[in-house]
């Protein structure tokens, strides 16, 4: 076993234990188990079911759930160029290594320097946190039938500390700062006026405007340090 | 019922944010824009949802026990904690407000 190949497993097993509280926060925020356990099973990205869970509790509509969990999951989309760059996935296995895209196997095989040995850690960090965030889901989804008052155990809590959790790593510079806070109080501001779930949306607008009115500004340097950036980010 | 098509929906369409990558080709992407764009969107829809899971409530924005959760989160991060620390600590402070009736 390579050290890198060790990483990629210690760190299939920490994000499996935050499968756990995706299970029970899924199940107190009002999905059934199979339902839970097809979100991890066929969406498989943390930070998008999260944000879909999160929406539904906030009393969110499905289609508000659908969109944020959808464009959070738009840097997978990024990952996999870089995947494919990487070692061009080819017949079924492309299939595969798609539902395998995710901050963790694309971070620990853009950490490798071997085309060998990065298409091996992306399959072999990939398969195990799929394995080990499902299993993790469905305990934590029957533990979570048991949770009588999610509130009293803080539940609603861990999710905040969830998110920003996902959120901290990527608050290295000035400029993520001011926009994570102008996203926050737009959201805010506008959560009394607009249907819960909207306002996650509009805060996306606001980072597109943001990024189109600075283009050009810190282009290159900003494209570089996105990769190391999501080497630090978890599900 | 609906609930369930938006579940599947949902795996649909972050399944295809997923797919889209391995079938566009390279010299698409690699324009500098796109990447920041992904990543100042991550940034602030993460942030909003950290802002709408604090404040949401009935009639709008209401402030309860999850502001300690917040920060309980928040001093867990600075002391460098592992995210599953960070989630306890949030859930924690959360419930210890709530057991002390405040929030």
């Amino acid at each position: 076993m390579t050290p890198a190949t060790r990483m990629g497993l210690s760190i299939a097993a920490a994000v499996s234990l935050y499968g756990l509280s995706f299970g029970a926060l899924s199940v107190a925020s009002g999905l059934t188990l199979w339902q839970t356990v097809a979100l991890s099973a066929l969406l498989f990205s943390g930070g998008s079911q999260f944000a879909f869970i999160g929406i539904l509790a906030a009393g969110g509509s499905g289609g508000a759930a659908l969109g944020a969990s959808t464009l959070l999951s738009a840097r997978n989309t990024i990952y996999a160029v870089q995947m494919k760059a990487m070692f061009d996935p080819s017949g079924w296995r492309r299939w595969v290594s798609a539902q395998l895209t995710i901050d963790e196997s694309a971070a620990n095989a853009m950490s490798q320097t071997d085309p060998e040995e990065r298409r091996r850690e992306f399959w072999v960090t990939g398969l195990g946190v799929y394995v080990g965030w499902n299993l993790a889901t469905v305990v934590g989804a029957l533990l979570g039938d048991f949770v009588a008052e999610p509130e009293a155990l803080g539940l609603d809590g861990a999710v905040v500390a969830a998110f920003l959790g996902l959120l901290w790593p990527r608050l290295r510079s000035r400029e993520p700062w001011a926009l994570a806070v102008v996203a926050a109080l737009v959201t805010v501001l506008t959560m009394p006026m607009l249907p819960a779930g909207v306002p996650v949306l509009l805060a996306a607008v606001v980072a597109a405007s943001w990024g189109l009115v600075t283009r050009g500004r810190s282009g290159g340097a900003e494209s570089t340090r996105t990769h190391k950036e999501h080497e630090e980010v978890r599900p | 019922m609906t609930l369930w098509l938006w579940v599947l929906l949902a795996c649909a369409a972050v399944y295809a944010t997923k797919l889209l990558g391995y079938l566009v080709p390279g010299s698409w992407l690699e324009h500098p824009l796109v990447g920041r764009l992904s990543t100042l969107m991550t940034v602030a829809l993460l942030a909003s949802l950290v802002a709408m899971n604090t404040a949401s409530g009935d009639g709008g924005v209401v402030l309860d026990a999850r502001v300690g959760a917040l920060l309980a989160a928040a001093v867990a991060l600075l002391l460098r904690a592992p995210f599953l620390v960070v989630v306890i600590a949030g859930a924690g402070a959360a419930a210890g407000l709530r057991a002390l009736g405040i929030g």
